[in-house]
């Protein structure tokens, strides 16, 4: 780890007057991804601006029915919140599938969004990564690319976002709420993240003066009809080969509305409201989960290694649908797939 | 938190200290640690407190595992100088009076360790888990110590050790 400034921040609008004093500052909050970077040179900070002690904290109703969740709600804490367990089972159990039980304790709702790809040759400081050093090329693309995104790439860049709880939040049509020098704005959660294009260095819409200081959940949490499926290599503690968070209200067999994104095949959330469409008002069968998959696939692209990564989402979308038409939710500690 | 002055010398800034204060198993101790010392490297080098293991160091292994103001955490993943004013319990802590805490002992009753170089981050992780309460079943018990790696493989063991305690506690 190189040398670097630290400072805490003593409210919001002091944070922000940090961070636009210094474009090599960045902020710190749980820090389990940016420390594990730092370590191997992947981020080079020369200032970190400590937030963690921030009033960012809470887990509320708003208006209208929602919630709203602090920046700073640790991981562990909006997980097992009874608000959000009982509300918004999806989003519970998106985080239980991720990381491990000390990480969840220290990472932040608002760091979720903001860790990078765990793409090998990004953190990789020998070979050529457009994220990491933008120009340099992709290493990945012809290089051992069994994690990799199978949609929405570019040539610059198939990197994928990592995140569990994104993948929750971009079905629960979450905001995120930023500050910045200019004041406070909304991103959608679907917009929050990019896709890579020729600037895959750029992971997120945030801008580099600006803070997230809550996330908010429209009232609409899905809490019969829901699912969070997680296919990877280990049954725990492992990164997503495809996930799929989905969401739905069921009238008797009849699907009356879905909402459904996919994990670990793109540079964001992959939500396609297209493919949704094909679920409103039909049948809850294999075949109709069977033709929205093969819609939201329609221009998936393996790269040699991760090709099998098409037939998997697909079975995927057809096994989570599946789960959620049922009511029968996968479970995070027992991991027999329903 | 006293940050000191930064001096420059030869061109190159010297790093600057910290002067933090931590209580450590119940100890108030004030230490200077530089801004890139984790928690970790001040118990271990710093403290001597060398129970904490540094496995791989990324967060990927649970061997550093202590409590923080009673949660569970990676020391490896935390700067000392972020913890500066909190309660940090190590290994070291958990006996009370020369009596094993309940968690150890269950880990010797149980075999529960081979090599023995993960079992503080084990046995810390497992007082955690209790104290958060979320895990009544075996299968609950592996999902929530999933984050605790033993290449020994002697995890039927400390699951074993883990529900004895919890019976006890």
């Amino acid at each position: 780890m190189i040398n670097f400034q630290y400072t805490r921040a003593n409210d919001v609008s002091d944070a922000i007057r940090q961070i636009a004093a210094d474009s090599n500052a960045k902020f710190i909050a749980g820090g389990t991804n940016l420390l594990d970077l730092m370590k191997i040179d992947v981020e080079q900070p020369s200032h970190l601006i400590d937030i963690s002690h921030l009033p960012l904290t809470r887990v509320e109703e708003v208006a209208g029915g929602g919630v709203r969740i602090g920046a700073l709600v640790p991981n562990s804490d909006l997980a097992w919140h009874p608000l959000i367990a009982k509300r918004y089972p999806m989003l519970s159990s998106a985080i239980l599938a991720g990381a491990s039980a000390q990480l969840r304790n220290m990472a932040s709702t608002g760091g979720n969004l903001m860790q990078r790809t765990r793409c090998f040759y990004f953190y990789d400081t020998v070979t050529p990564c457009n994220k990491r050093e933008p120009g340099s090329g992709c290493s990945a693309i012809r290089g051992v690319n069994r994690i990799n995104a199978i949609l929405g790439t570019s040539e610059s860049c198939i990197a994928t976002h990592p995140s569990d709880m994104c993948v929750a939040l971009a079905v629960l049509d979450a905001n995120v709420h930023v500050m910045g020098p200019s004041g406070e704005r909304t991103i959608a959660m679907t917009d929050f993240h990019r896709l890579p294009g020729n600037t895959p260095q750029r992971d997120t819409n945030l801008n580099a003066d600006e803070i997230i200081t809550a996330i908010e959940l429209p009232a609409e949490g899905f809490n019969k009809n829901y699912t969070y499926l997680k296919i990877r290599d280990r049954l725990s503690y492992a990164f997503a080969l495809v996930s799929i968070a989905a969401g739905m209200e069921m009238d008797g067999k009849t699907i009356r509305q879905a909402r459904f994104a996919l994990g670990g095949v793109a540079h964001k959330p992959w939500r396609d409201q297209s493919a949704e469409a094909l679920l409103n008002g039909q049948q809850a069968t294999p075949e109709t989960f069977m033709r929205a998959a093969n819609h939201l696939l329609r221009d998936a692209r393996g790269y040699d290694h991760n090709t099998f990564k098409i037939e998997l989402a697909r079975r995927t979308i057809v096994r989570g649908l599946t789960q959620a038409a049922n009511g029968t939710p996968q479970s995070q500690s027992n991991k027999k797939i329903a | 938190m006293a940050q000191a002055a930064r001096r420059v010398e030869h061109g190159i800034p010297t790093p600057a200290k910290y002067s933090i204060k931590i209580v450590i198993n119940g100890q108030e101790t004030q230490l200077e640690v530089a801004p890139w010392t984790t928690l970790l490297d001040a118990l271990r080098n710093h403290l001597e407190l060398t129970g904490t293991k540094k496995g791989c160091d990324h967060g990927q292994c649970g061997a550093c595992t202590v409590l923080v103001d009673g949660r569970r955490i990676n020391s490896c993943l935390t700067l000392a100088v972020m913890r500066d004013g909190s309660e940090v319990t190590t290994i070291e802590g958990l006996a009370k009076d020369g009596a094993l805490h309940p968690m150890q002992q269950a880990f010797i009753d149980h075999d529960a360790f081979q090599c023995g170089y993960c079992t503080s981050g084990q046995i810390c992780s497992a007082v955690g888990l209790i104290a958060e309460g979320k895990a009544k079943t075996a299968d609950e018990i592996r999902e929530q110590m999933s984050g605790n790696l033993c290449r020994c493989a002697a995890y039927p063991n400390i699951v074993a050790a883990i529900q004895q305690a919890m019976g006890a506690s």
